[in-house]
Order: structure tokens, then sequence, then C-alpha cells
């Protein structure tokens, strides 16, 4: 088999697993996997920044919450519909990564971690400021007549489900698609060593930029589709653990591979899930799993495998 | 009401039996196939605990007591017949993951309702998903949410009174006993903001007027500060926090006023979990809280409020019996108390069966009006509104006397109410 | 309270806060500056020295004193050697790579948040101060007679702050005596300049690596110490005691022990002599934005030490 068709039946036959799943699995898992797929999504977009351009930011809730809070105040001070207000929260999303991207790539390394740190604290103190608009913590709920998207209902397991795998297969095909063109090579090449990369004449500035803005977009589609499709936006989604988790699904599931997202947030989700239900220090074990993870598969679940067989993973 | 009634999931529930049919149905697990319950099997109600997360001092307490209501439930014959299992569930006072328990206590728990949840933000979160399963969600939670139509016909609070009762049968005792000039402080997220703006409401109507409005950020440490912002024209200062620095802020605002003090009303929420006893306190005496249930033994001590605390564990100054440092979550804990033996009557009223039976539930609880002070009822006589879906009862105002809260005033039902915001029972299930 | 006063407690408040900052931050300065490593963990240090100040306490019984020099002496050097514990059985192993550093740092600071709720509990429990008597403080105001002192209303510190603050300032002068002029400092110092030549040298640097991670996990475990009869011991006390420790690091300047005591003192004060003018969450954003914009226009921090 040829990489190409390697690679294509892979994905391809990801999405048509997940498509599949949604008439087999059991309604518990049904929604746990809805959710897993939007979460995947927002791990997609810090992998593009992460493990693609090498980028570690500790500020991508600021895009999430962009996305969360563009679409949610759309509805509830403007009254839009769901397409529109979709739209207002990628818009918002481009702008919040835009404006952070401009300021915050003139640093590198930690100071970079740092200031992305404290623009999204900033973006979470500013949520609270305004609360008398957003409503602060307590955050709003999006009521199920408000989420209604062509006469399609998104509160219907069904329909939120298909919304899901939407918005997860776009994803996931666009970074293939990006990754495997020059342009995506060049983040590499960034990531790899930056100064050669200018050296050899490209503007590194502008690469960047474009991935902290794509990074950035995706995140916050993420965002406004998780308010969509369950009902309620907040400020939790805005605090700092909320770009932790981004951080710990990729790197589990192995940073710089297509697949990856998917596989950490998938593990980190059912890991959490079923440690949960025998003891109430589930974070423990997930402390130990990822020391052990670090320990002795430091490439993440996919990036093992593209080491270990099948180097041709993307 | 059927729970699953609607085409997407009938078809769905189709290509399972044919696939089921295809495979070898018994190869399917058990929470594939379609429910059936038994009038033998126990009842379960999925508790959706705050164990970790900056709740947790709450959920240990709410744990304690909603096991030792399940097990004097139990203990006389249970829930038409049936015995009552608790099904706990740590949410880590997260809306995210509040919402994903209640997907779990539905779908794969097979909980027949949902409850127990405190803070706001984790039942505005998980609130929708219950009302999107068809669960019943009794919170305890002490928030307006509920009452102000912002959730769904499935979410009830039968067992905790709302902040905006609380705050407004306030003002009168204050205006009258303590004075009219009023700093407050509170934390700045909406639990605050709620005392902020129903309280000066309130006051304005007794006469009074609030000088100054401190607002706390969440997170905040260190209070001094704070403190420095409190105008010297204040004959009262009204005081609310809560989280891990409760302690710290009551101390440090003893630091600040030394032995020249304004009158302090505060609510009992900045002493909750902490002893009175703890040293930098002793400042509070003569100062006033009001209490959601009194934490000492009063005098006139109710043999309802006796059978209680010995059923919790809880000695006559509301600490641990087994740890006398433990001091529990006095005003908060008895609405889970309350709630299950709501629950209780609801089900035993409605003939509960089973899932099917769930909008009988609801209407069944809608339907109640007033609920004696008794074993059931320990914190006081209490009036259910059905349209708001939210419970209303005394409020216990106390004085810090030689080193004890005495209830100095008891507020009646009649000052704690408001006009209705919402009307559930109009919405369909 | 009147402006001048006010402004006088934000600053005494802010150099209690500062003092303790000061003390983390160096720590993880130093961990940074020697090993080159990023300690999510090290908040948890400051807790569990907060922590096991409250245990030791509880051991000793009656006198406060007494329990709060055990935990003064004790604590730090607990929380030090399970410091080590985890270097050497975890970052070393990692050959201290930058990103999985990170995430095995990140793996400690949820067993050791855990494993404190689960032993210790999910309350905030206080620990009495050795002494503690309030100070009521003067002002001076213009009046008939030219300048007077007054005692203002509110205006006042406890004699617990002010021995918070002499003892981290005696700290911070013994730790730099001790890389100043020990043996023990001119190694690590030189550890930091050039690993390799150190290796060169002969200079043990998996046992110094170890030693200054101990070191820096101690300061915060003595922070928490001195911290914990002001505030309360909680298992989550961690987190942002650890994003202000980051922020003065980074804005110091890397490998600046001056740096970072400078800029602990800018920040500790900063926030509560902001708030004395704006309102408190507002006061907070532009304090968080202002660490931010320093940084990105001088990414070598306030110092301009060299960022590597």
């Amino acid at each position: 088999m040829s990489e190409q068709v390697k690679v294509v039946t892979l994905h391809g036959g990801l999405i048509a697993l997940l498509l599949a799943m949604n008439f087999i699995l059991p309604a518990y898992h049904h929604g746990n996997l809805a959710r897993i797929m939007v979460l995947t999504s927002y791990a997609i977009g810090y992998n593009i920044l992460f493990g693609y351009t090498g980028l570690l930011s500790l500020g991508h809730a600021l895009f999430f919450a962009a996305g969360l809070y563009g679409m949610g105040l759309s509805i509830l001070h403007f009254g839009f519909s769901p397409a529109p207000a979709l739209a207002a929260g990628i818009a918002a999303g481009v702008l919040v990564s835009l404006v952070a991207g401009m300021l915050a790539l003139r640093t590198a390394g930690v100071a970079f971690m740092i200031v992305t740190l404290m623009f999204a604290q900033a973006g979470h103190l500013t949520i609270l400021l305004f609360g008398t608009y957003t409503r602060g913590d307590e955050g709003f709920v999006i009521q199920p007549a408000q989420r209604v998207l062509a006469g399609i209902d998104l509160s219907d397991p069904v329909n939120r489900y298909l919304a899901a795998l939407v918005l997860f297969s776009t994803c996931l095909l666009a970074t293939l698609w990006l990754v495997r063109r020059p342009a995506g090579r060049v983040l590499v090449a960034i990531r790899e060593n930056e100064q050669r990369t200018r050296l050899l004449g490209y503007d590194a500035f502008r690469y960047k930029l474009a991935a902290v803005v794509i990074s950035g977009t995706i995140s916050a589609a993420a965002g406004a589709t998780y308010g969509l499709l369950f009902g309620y936006a907040g400020a939790t989604f805005a605090t700092v653990q909320y770009s932790i988790f981004p951080l710990l699904w990729v790197l589990l599931g192995g940073a710089g591979t297509v697949i990856g997202p998917f596989l950490g947030t998938l593990f980190m989700f059912y890991l959490i899930d079923l440690t949960s239900g025998i003891t109430t220090a589930y974070m423990l074990i997930a402390g130990v799993v990822l020391v052990l993870l670090t320990l002795f598969a430091p490439q993440g679940m996919a990036g093992e495998l593209r080491r270990r067989l099948w180097g041709w993973l993307p | 009401m059927s729970k699953l009634d609607s085409p997407s999931s009938r078809s769905r529930r189709n290509a399972l039996k044919t696939l089921a049919a295809g495979a070898g149905a018994a190869a399917l697990p058990i929470w594939a196939r379609q429910v059936e319950t038994q009038t033998s099997a126990p009842i379960r109600i999925g508790f959706q605990m705050h164990a970790t997360g900056i709740g947790a001092a709450y959920g240990r307490w709410y744990q304690r007591t909603s096991e030792a209501a399940v097990k004097q439930i139990n203990a006389a014959g249970g829930i038409n017949g049936r015995k009552v299992e608790l099904v706990t569930e740590d949410d880590g006072t997260d809306p995210k993951r509040g919402a994903e328990v209640v997907e779990k206590f539905a779908t794969q728990l097979n909980c027949d309702l949902g409850f127990g949840t405190l803070f706001s933000h984790v039942v505005i979160g998980s609130a929708p998903r219950a009302g999107e399963l068809k669960l019943p969600y009794f919170v305890v939670s002490e928030g307006h949410h509920v009452a102000s139509g912002m959730l769904n016909r499935y979410t009830l609070q039968p067992g905790i009174t709302d902040v905006k009762s609380q705050v407004q049968s306030m003002a009168p005792f204050v205006a009258g006993n303590l004075g009219k000039k009023v700093t407050m402080i509170f934390p700045d997220f909406a639990f605050g903001h709620n005392h902020r703006d129903y309280f000066s409401a309130a006051l304005k109507a007794q006469g009074g007027e609030v000088l100054e409005m401190i607002a706390i950020p969440p997170t905040e440490t260190s209070f001094t500060k704070y403190f420095a912002k409190i105008p010297r024209a204040t004959e009262v200062v009204y005081h609310v926090m809560v989280g891990p620095a409760v302690l710290s802020f009551v101390k440090e605002m003893g630091e600040f006023f030394g032995p020249s003090r304004p009158e302090i009303f505060g609510f009992i929420d900045s002493l909750e979990a902490v002893d009175i006893h703890s040293p930098g306190l002793e400042f509070l005496e003569g100062t006033y809280f009001w209490e959601g249930d009194p934490r000492y033994a009063q005098a006139s001590q109710t043999s309802f409020d006796k059978h209680y605390r010995t059923a919790v564990g809880v000695d006559t100054n509301g600490a641990s019996v087994s740890d006398p440092t433990d001091v529990s979550t006095y005003a908060h804990m008895f609405g889970c108390w309350e709630t299950l033996y709501v629950i209780k009557a609801g089900m035993e009223a409605a003939g509960y069966r089973g899932h099917q039976d769930r909008g009988k539930l609801i209407e069944a609880v809608e339907a109640m009006t007033t609920m004696a002070q008794s074993d059931q009822h320990p914190q006081g006589a209490k009036l259910f509104n059905g349209k708001t879906h939210q419970v209303f009862g005394p409020q216990y105002i106390s004085k810090v006397t030689n080193g004890k809260l005495i209830v100095a005033h008891t507020a009646p039902i009649a000052d704690t109410l408001y006009p209705d915001e919402v009307d559930y029972t109009k919405q369909a299930f | 309270m009147e402006f001048g006063p006010h402004l006088m407690l934000a600053v005494l408040e802010g150099a209690v806060t500062a003092a303790v900052l000061a003390l983390m931050a160096v720590g993880l300065s130093l961990v940074f500056g020697v090993m080159r490593v990023v300690n999510v963990a090290h908040g948890e240090f400051y807790m569990l020295g907060a922590v096991l100040a409250w245990w030791l306490a509880s051991l000793a019984g009656g006198h406060a004193a007494s329990g709060f020099v055990l935990a003064l002496v004790f604590a730090p050097l607990m929380v030090g050697a399970i410091a080590i514990g985890a270097d050497v059985i975890i970052l070393r192993r990692l050959d201290y790579d930058p990103e999985r550093t990170i995430v095995a740092t990140i793996g400690l600071l949820y067993i050791l948040q855990q494993a404190t709720l689960m032993t210790y509990g999910p309350e905030a429990r206080p620990v009495q101060p050795p002494f503690n008597t309030r100070m009521a403080l003067p002002w001076l105001e213009f009046s008939d007679g030219g300048l007077r002192l007054f005692w203002p209303w509110g205006l006042s510190t406890t004699s617990y702050k002010l021995f918070v603050i002499g003892a981290a300032v005696m700290v911070l002068l013994g730790i730099r005596t001790l890389m100043a002029r020990s043996r023990i400092g001119l190694v690590m110092r030189a550890t930091q300049l050039d690993r390799d030549m150190a290796l060169a040298f002969g200079i043990p640097v998996e046992r110094v690596y170890a030693l200054v991670f101990g070191i820096g996990a101690a300061l915060a475990a003595l922070a928490g110490v001195l911290i914990v009869p002001i505030r309360q011991a909680h298992y989550l006390m961690g987190g942002d005691a650890l994003l202000l420790s980051f922020i003065v690091v980074i804005i110091g300047g890397l490998g600046s022990l001056r740096g970072t005591v400078a800029a602990a003192l800018l920040i500790g004060m900063s926030e509560g002599i902001i708030s004395v003018f704006f309102s408190p969450t507002l006061a907070k954003i532009i304090a968080t934005l202002l660490v931010a914009f320093v940084l990105v226009f001088r990414p070598g921090g306030l110092f301009g030490a060299r960022a590597r």
C-alpha cells in the first residue's frame, strides 16, 4: 500500500468508524464521544501551534473562551440564531488570536509561555469584570430553543453527535491537508530550527503568526461548538486548567501527529471517568499515568506508534 | 412520561435491535438492553458530590448528611417498599465535569434522579443536561438560579431556601436593630452579587442606605487592603465570604478594627466548617450572623433537631461527635436531609415505579405546599412554591454570646417571600 | 480611610506578600537557573510546607511557639527530601528535557495535590502564630501646631507580619551568602554557568541538581510555613502561588537572584497598591497585562539578564 493510501485509509477510516459508532454506541458512551470530539478539535487547534510549530502556549483557554462567548453572547444579548452565532464565535477567535499573536510572538520560549498565560488570565478576569453582561463565573444557559440550526435541534443526542463529528472531521482533515503542504513543512522547520529556517529566506514571524491564528481559530470554533451543543457558557472555561488540558491531551496522544489529539483526549477522558468510579483520588492516578508516560513513552501514543511501527504517520 | 421517545432515538433503538439480533443479543452488555425496572430493585439516587475542588469541605458534610438520611429512610422501610441506594460521583466543583456526571447518572449508572449539587456555577452548567436527559435534578444550592427561570422543569430546589429570600429577610432586623448605614463586603462573583443586589434593595425599603460596596476577587487571600475602604460613617459592616480563605478574612477583619469596631452582621458562610473559637476570632463576640440552621443547639432545641444531630453524628456545638475540631457546614447540609425526604414523599405520592414515572414525580413535588417542622424537616416549617420550584423557610439571626451562637431573632417565612419570576409548570416535559 | 494611611496599609500588606513571594521565587529561580527546567509542581512544595507545618504544630500539642519552631525547622527539610526523591526518580531519567519535565511535573503536581487531599482533607486549617500582637500605626497630619501624629482607624499591622518580613530578609541574605561565599554556592554557580565544563572539572552535576532541586523546594516550603499562620493551609493553595512565582522569576530575569528579589518586591507591592486606586478585579487585570507587556517589550526581563 502506498503511503498516501495508508494515510487516507487511517484518517478516513477513523471518521467512518466514528460515524458508524453513532448507531452502535449505547447512550452513555455516545454522549461522551460527542463531547470528546469537540474537545479533540480544541486539542487539534492546540497541536498546530505546539506540535507542529513548536510554540508552547499556556493560554489557549483564551481562544476557546473567545469562541464560546462570541457565540454565547451573540445569542444571549442579540438574539442571533445558531449559524450566525457560530460565525461570530469564530470571528472572535480570529480577532483575539491575531492580537495575541502579534504581541506574544515578540517573545520566545519560556517568556512566550508566560505571556500567553498572562493574556489568558487577563481574559478570564475581563469576563468576570463585565459580569453584568457575561454573567461571570456562574455563566448562562443557552436554551434548547435557541439551539435549532436550520431545523435541526442540536440538543438531540444524534444531531449533537453528528454535529460534533462534522467539526472534528473538518479540523482533522484541515490539519492533514495543512501539514502536508509546503507551508506546513515550514512550520515543522521552524520548530526544528528557527534560525536555519530564517536563513533559508522564510519570514518566520509571518508563518508563526499564521500558526497562532489558525490554531486560535480552530480552538475558538471548538469553543463555540461546545457551547452550542451543550448549552452552557461560563468563565470556568477560561481558567488556567482549560489551558493545561489541551497540552495534556496533545502530549499524551502524540504532539506533531494528526491523530494524536484524538487519542489523547479519548484516553484522558476515559481514564478520569473510569478511575473516578473507583476512587475520589482519580487525579492522582492521572498524575501517575502522566509521569509514567513521560518516562517511558515521551512521544505520546501516536508518536511512539510512528517511531516504532508506522513511520508514514503524518 | 417515557424517557426516550423522540423519532431519532426510536430509529436508533431499532437499528440497535437489528444489530443485536444479528450479532447475538447475549453478547451485548447490560447497558445496551432496554432497562426494565423491577419493583424490588433499589431506587438509585445519583449524588453529585463536590468531593474535590473548592467545594470539597461542603461536599464531605453533604455526603455524611445524605448517607445518614438514606440510612434512616431504609431503616424505616425505604420508599414504596424499595431500598434507596446513593450512587456518588465527584464533579470536582467544575461545571463541565458536572454535566458529564449528570450524563453518567442518566445513561450509564441507571439512576432514577440526580441530587446534591451546591455551587451555583456547577448547577447552571449541569442542569441543562439534566433537562435534556429528562432526569429529575434536585439541587441543594441556595442559588437563586432555579427560581429565576434560568433552568428547566426538571430542576428543583425543595430542601433549601435561596439567597434572595435569605438576604431580603435580613434587612428589617439590620435596619431596625443595628444601623441604617451599611457597608457590604462580598465575593466578586454571582453569589456575592446576589447579596449586593438583593440586600441593597431590601435595605432601601427599610429606609437605610448602603454606603460602600466592596467586592473581593474570588481567589483573594489577603483582605486587609479591602477593609481600608470601609467609610468611617459605617454603622454596620455586612459580610459574606466563601472559599478556603474565610478564616483569614474574618481574622484580618478583627485585626483591622482592633478594639473599636462598628456593628457587624455576617452570613455564617464566612464561618462554615470553621470553629468560632479559632484564635483571632475573639472580636466576633457580640456580632451577628445569619444562620440557615443554628449551629449550636439552642435552649429551645426541638426534638427534631436533636434527632437530626444524632443521626448525622453532630454534637451540640455543631461539630463531629468523633472529632470536636471537625466543624460541620450546619447551615447548608440540612438541605440534603430535607431534599431526600421530599424525594421520598414525592415518590410515594406519585406511586413511582420506574423511569417512566419521572414526570409524575416532578408533578407530585410541584403539588407540595406546606411542610411541617418534623424529623423530616428539622430546620423549620417550609412553604414550597411549585411554580418556581423553590422552597421557603424560616431564617435565623444569631448573636455570638460567650463564644456561642445564640438565636436572637427568627425571620418568619412571610418576610422571605418575593414575587414569582417563572412558572415552570407551564413548560412541557 | 484617608488616602495616605490607606496607601501605607497597602504597602505593609504588600511587603508581607513580597517577602513570601521572594522566598518562593528564589527557590524557583535557582531551579530554573541551574537546571534549566520548569517545575510546575513548585507551588505544591509551598502547599506541602504549609500543610506539614499544620501537622507538626498539631503534634507539638499545646504551645504555639514550640509547634511553630518545629515546623520552621522540619517542614522545609521534609519537603526538600521529597523533592530530591522526585528528582532522582523522575527528572533525572528524563535527562531534564524541558518539555518532558513540564509534563512530568504536571503529573507530580496532581500526585502531590491529591495525596494531600486524601490524607489532610479538603478543609482550610489554621496554624497559630507563635506571637501576634496588633500594633496600631500612627500617621502624620497637619493641625494647629504643625505636624502631629495620630492613629487612624484601622491602620495597623501585627507583630507576626513584621516577623515574616524580617525572617524572609534574613533567609534571602543567607542564600546570597551561600551562593557567593560557600563552596556549595560556588559549585552551583559553576554548574549554572556551564554544565559541560563543570562536568569536565569533576563536579558531580547530577548530585548538584538534586541538591538544587531540594533547596528550591525547601525555600518554597519555608515560604509556606511562614505564611500559614496568616492564611490557612489548604490543598489548593499552591496554584496562585505558582503563578506569581513564575511571573516574578521571568520578570526578574533568569539566573539573577537580585532581579528575582526586586521583581518580587515590585509584584508583591503592585497589586496591593494598584487596588487602592482601582477596583480589585480591574487592578488584577492591569497587573496581569503589565507583566505581559514587560515581557513583550523586554523579553530578557526587567533586569535584562541573559534569557536562555
